[in-house]
């Protein structure tokens, strides 16, 4: 591939720096001691000691975290279900109508998600708050997974499964000793992803969360409907950090599967 | 293996999830859309749905969806092209994707303070020499900021079909006469047109259903039709009528797949060819 020349290299960078020019503008205000995010003052860490008093923050803050993990667990253990029976159903047209019904709910907008589950946890009875949150980012993570796993699936030979039977092994070995550790990276991006997923959403959270219980976007939504808060500044820095290390994490990860697929292939 | 019956046993779980978060909730959508504020069976929804009001938020929210979605488009088509061209593009890709993984809400809530009366944009607009501005709050701050989220799913698609296509082509293209106008009109943008696809996809549909972005940076200049479904069940609690906008939603939605969608033909006709 041919080198980039400076008009091109300009236009990268003023993309990129659009691009991270909000999220540092808010990073660095949550050092301002002034009330605004304009005129910085003097350095401070008020804002984030504010973040870390606040008893109300870091229960919200708890309970994200909780529905993420949760909800990742939950929806990549039915994932990795859902595609191991795509995987195996033998009627080609069949697979193609469960894998279009599975897909509905990636493309959806958020809006409809929301509004339909909340019509549903109120016809069924669930109540809403912790479980309806839970519920529903099982539902919409769900998909994800099987979309993860199933190329990892597919890319599998088959011989590797009539091999292991061949030698002896049972259905659940040829499942947990041949198929769950070849489709170990597909998971584990399953995973991550729906935890990203659930972290982020909002739109979803926004309709079936009830009056009590809160997630970190619907509570920092209220609070920006307020204004301009610098505690939510101390809350974005904090979010990059995490944000950054879990990325980092996730390549490394991936990076680590790869060199040990390349040395199996050995 | 075979002719097992418990084979399916374990299905189960997915099965369950599929018919009651996905089969359930479209059937409850449109079975609710019959029903006015009172509980009375009703086809009012659907009369009101094409009255002016509802027939011009419709046209906006869709004017706007075609203008986010043009300019997302715009800017990252270049900077798909440009990214699969520098050295370490993977790293460089990674770099893109980031700012798509910090909240949503974080991300708006940033050009709040950015675009307002004493922000850092009129500032610089009253340094030289325009004068201070009402940005915030206009129709051209809600396409600006809803651009600015969807850039990086717009990217990821192009980035992903230009990086497969076989440098070969190209230089093919180029030994064969072709300048780099016609190379990339004949060449790259027919075989990147399935990535163009899906990043319209991913950036169209979310477009129309925005809802907190046009809260929050738009006040109420612009509606939606998320806006509107947002309103009729979480303000009026009207679910009867909020339905009936989601019905169309979900239709408009089944519409722009089907426009969007690839040739599956067509394009395994272009695999074949390596």
């Amino acid at each position: 591939m041919g080198k980039l020349s400076s008009l091109p290299k300009i236009y990268l960078a003023v993309v990129f720096i659009i691009l991270y020019a909000p999220i540092f503008y808010l990073i660095y205000y949550s050092f301002n001691s002034g009330g605004g995010m304009s005129n910085f003052e003097s350095f401070t860490l008020e804002h984030y000691q504010a973040v870390f008093s606040d008893t109300r923050l870091l229960i919200i803050v708890l309970n994200t975290l909780i529905i993420a993990l949760l909800s990742a667990l939950l929806s990549t253990t039915i994932g990795v279900i859902g595609a191991l029976a795509i995987y195996f159903m033998k009627n080609k047209s069949a697979r193609q109508t469960v894998l279009s019904l599975n897909n509905i709910l990636i493309v959806s907008p958020d809006v409809i998600i929301g509004a339909s589950f909340l019509i549903l946890f109120t016809l069924i009875g669930v109540k809403l708050g912790f479980a309806s949150v839970l519920i529903s980012h099982i539902a919409f993570s769900v998909p994800i997974v099987v979309i993860m796993v199933l190329p990892k699936l597919q890319e599998m030979s088959t011989s590797l499964i009539d091999a292991a039977l061949d030698l002896g092994a049972t259905r659940k070995d040829v499942l947990t000793r041949v198929i769950l550790p070849y489709i170990k990276p597909g998971i584990f991006a399953g995973f991550f992803l729906a935890l990203t997923y659930s972290l982020d959403d909002f739109a979803v959270t926004f309709f079936v969360t009830g009056n009590g219980f809160s997630t970190l976007s619907v509570e920092i939504y209220s609070m920006a409907r307020t204004g301009i808060t610098l505690t939510i500044n101390a809350l974005s820095g904090l979010i990059f950090l995490i944000t950054m290390v879990l990325v980092l994490g996730y390549y490394i990860v991936v990076n680590k599967t790869k060199v040990s697929a390349k040395e199996v292939k050995r | 293996m075979k002719n097992n019956p418990l084979r399916f046993v374990y299905a189960v779980p997915y099965a369950v999830w599929m018919l009651l978060f996905v089969l359930a909730p479209i059937v409850v959508i449109v079975y609710y859309s019959f029903f006015d504020l009172s509980g009375q069976l009703t086809l009012g929804n659907y009369r009101n749905f094409f009255t002016s009001i509802y027939f011009k938020l419709t046209m906006s929210s869709f004017w706007y969806a075609f203008l986010i979605t043009f300019f997302s488009l715009l800017i990252s088509y270049p900077t798909a092209y440009f990214l699969t061209k520098t050295k370490h593009k993977q790293l460089w890709l990674l770099l893109i994707i980031i700012p798509s993984w910090i909240n949503l809400l974080l991300k708006t809530y940033a050009f709040i303070g950015l675009m307002g009366l004493y922000g850092p944009i009129n500032a610089f607009l009253e340094t030289i020499g325009i004068g201070s501005q009402q940005i915030l709050f206009t129709d051209f701050s809600f396409v600006f900021v809803s651009v600015y989220i969807f850039i990086p799913f717009m990217i990821l698609p192009i980035f992903n079909s230009l990086d497969k296509i076989n440098p070969a082509l190209l230089d093919a293209s180029k030994d064969l006469g072709a300048n780099a106008w016609v190379t990339f009109k004949r060449v790259v943008w027919p075989l990147t047109i399935d990535g163009v696809k899906s990043g319209i996809q991913v950036v169209f549909i979310p477009a129309l259903s925005l809802f907190m972005i046009t809260r929050l940076i738009a006040g109420n200049k612009v509606i939606t039709l998320g806006t509107a479904i947002e309103q009729q069940f979480l303000v009026t609690q009207n679910w009867g009528m909020g339905s009936t906008i989601a019905v169309f939603l979900i239709i408009f939605m089944f519409l722009i797949m089907v426009l969007t969608s690839r040739k599956e033909k067509g394009a395994s006709a272009n695999g074949k060819v390596k």
